[in-house]
């Protein structure tokens, strides 16, 4: 077998492996729509408010709800003792440049 | 266009049988490119069905959250403030919640401990009874007992019965969830009966006029800090956008290294390859017919390892549930649920990654070619 046609066919079956896992998805996207539902549903009847992904800590348990010095409570510049809480972002509006200063008579520094 | 494609077919044979000759560069080439496309492509999928599944559940979260402040510190919301706040024109289902955390000694997890809504017959509890998450019930009653013993805050020994569990499909949600009836909570906290809400829920009649009722709540609550449904979903947007940038960022110097090996290996010709490009011109090969080849050369490797790497990362992500990327985010989370991310593609990251990925490499390969096949073969050659 010439080793073009080879390499070309062991391409097409990559593609081909491609295809399936796209057929996947969307098998798999139609089959857990339900689920999705009903656990939006579920959110909606206990009025959750986050999601349960990080729990080593309440101000990433909760991320929306949390107050904006709970993880830096030892000191505003201090390391950030639970991992996920340094990679969780800053609130978008923290700092000089997000006008925060500014709202912080105004919104009672939330 | 036949002859043409007999052409390129012949080429290729050509490109195939020289990179045999380099068996050990390629296949290591082709080994660390795959690999960095596999996991660029983890991240896009982990991160897009994350952020899918994520902004589904939370399109159910209250419109407005109110919070009470004290000396900047979130405190009870008082029990007056549900009248006041049901009186206000525009809102409906004023709730008052009552929720908190609760760590648990026995196993060092951190559990949210909730009591249902009142007017919510799924999810009815009568005193001494509990609904829990699929994540607690693994961690805690594994052997099916039925039983969940706590030890409260103040010592005393809470034995609940576990009425049901919360189905595992929404883990993401409700994995560290303990739902149990008022009058449990408040003893299990300690707390008076009247001690006010966690905080208040509520629904707005109008979505137009959600920013009108957060300004009516905050001149009517001056000490109340208001958190929208808007302001939950921008912040978990930011939180995995956040999140994939910091993988990436910790990527980067690999991605950098990447870039250098391949770069080098694609554009640093040997004196080998130069003797050989010399020697094809002198057979009376056109410089197109050169570049063609090398065309080849860079396109099947950037392809096969694009194909591999995609194909890769998909299978990770939702076949084996990202196992190499969920300790990222983890943490120290002892309870973690188990989630089954539904696959959702983002396609314009995927042809990017593509066009970051093929295109670069195959030009990087034909740029120093070029040069030498438009060189003469005799000083090619010498």
């Amino acid at each position: 077998m010439r080793k073009s046609t080879l390499v070309l066919a062991l391409l097409a079956t990559g593609l081909g492996a491609l295809a399936l896992e796209a057929g996947h998805g969307l098998v798999r996207a139609g089959r857990d729509g339900p689920a999705i539902s009903r656990m939006a549903k579920m959110s909606a009847d206990l009025g959750l408010t986050d999601i349960a992904l990080f729990s080593e800590a309440r101000f990433v348990r909760h991320l929306s709800q949390a107050d904006l010095f709970s993880p830096f409570q030892d000191a505003p510049m201090s390391f950030e003792h639970f991992p996920t809480g340094s990679l969780a972002s800053p609130p978008r509006r923290f700092g000089p440049t997000g006008g925060f200063a500014s709202t912080i008579g105004k919104e009672g520094g939330s | 266009m036949k002859t043409w494609l007999a052409r390129q077919r012949y080429l290729v044979d050509f490109t195939l049988a020289a990179a045999l000759r380099r068996k050990g560069r390629n296949a290591m080439l082709l080994g660390v490119y795959a690999l960095m496309i596999f996991i660029l492509a983890s991240v896009i999928f982990f991160g897009s069905a994350l952020r899918r599944e994520a902004a589904a559940a939370l399109q159910g979260a209250p419109e407005v959250t109110v919070q009470n402040l004290v000396m900047g510190r979130h405190a009870l919301a008082p029990p007056q403030w549900l009248d006041k706040l049901r009186h206000m024109r525009g809102a409906r289902h004023v709730q008052g919640r009552l929720w908190g955390y609760f760590y648990d000694k026995a196993t060092g997890a951190n559990y949210t401990v909730m009591t249902p809504p009142a007017d919510k017959p799924d999810y009815a509890l009568k005193p001494g009874e509990t609904i829990i998450g699929a994540s607690i019930k693994r961690l805690r009653d594994g052997r099916n007992l039925g039983w969940l013993m706590l030890l409260s805050p103040s010592g005393k020994l809470f034995k609940l019965k576990i009425k049901r569990t919360l189905p595992e499909t929404s883990e993401l949600m409700s994995a560290d969830l303990v739902l149990m009836a008022r009058a449990d909570f408040l003893r299990f906290f300690s707390l008076p009966e009247g001690a006010g809400f966690t905080d208040i829920s509520m629904q707005v009649r109008n979505r137009n006029e959600v920013a009108k009722i957060v300004e009516k709540i905050s001149r009517l609550l001056p000490t109340a800090r208001v958190i929208t449904r808007a302001d939950i979903l921008r912040t978990y947007e930011n939180v995995f956008s956040w999140r994939e940038g910091i993988v990436l960022a910790m990527l980067s110097a690999a991605l950098v290294a990447f870039a250098i090996f391949a770069f080098d290996k694609a554009s640093g010709l040997s004196a080998g390859e130069r003797r050989e490009i010399g020697i094809l011109k002198a057979l009376g090969w056109e410089t197109s017919d050169i570049l063609a080849m090398k065309f080849w050369e860079g396109a099947l490797i950037s392809l096969a390892a694009f194909i591999i790497g995609v194909a890769g990362a998909y299978a990770h992500v939702f076949f084996f549930d990202a196992g190499v990327l969920a300790p990222v985010l983890k943490g120290w989370s002892v309870l973690y649920p188990r989630i089954h991310l539904t696959p959702s593609v983002d396609r314009l990251q995927l042809v990017t990654l593509a066009f970051i990925t093929i295109i670069p490499f195959t030009a990087a390969t034909l740029v120093p070619i070029w040069k030498a096949a438009i060189t003469d073969p005799d000083v090619v050659m010498r």
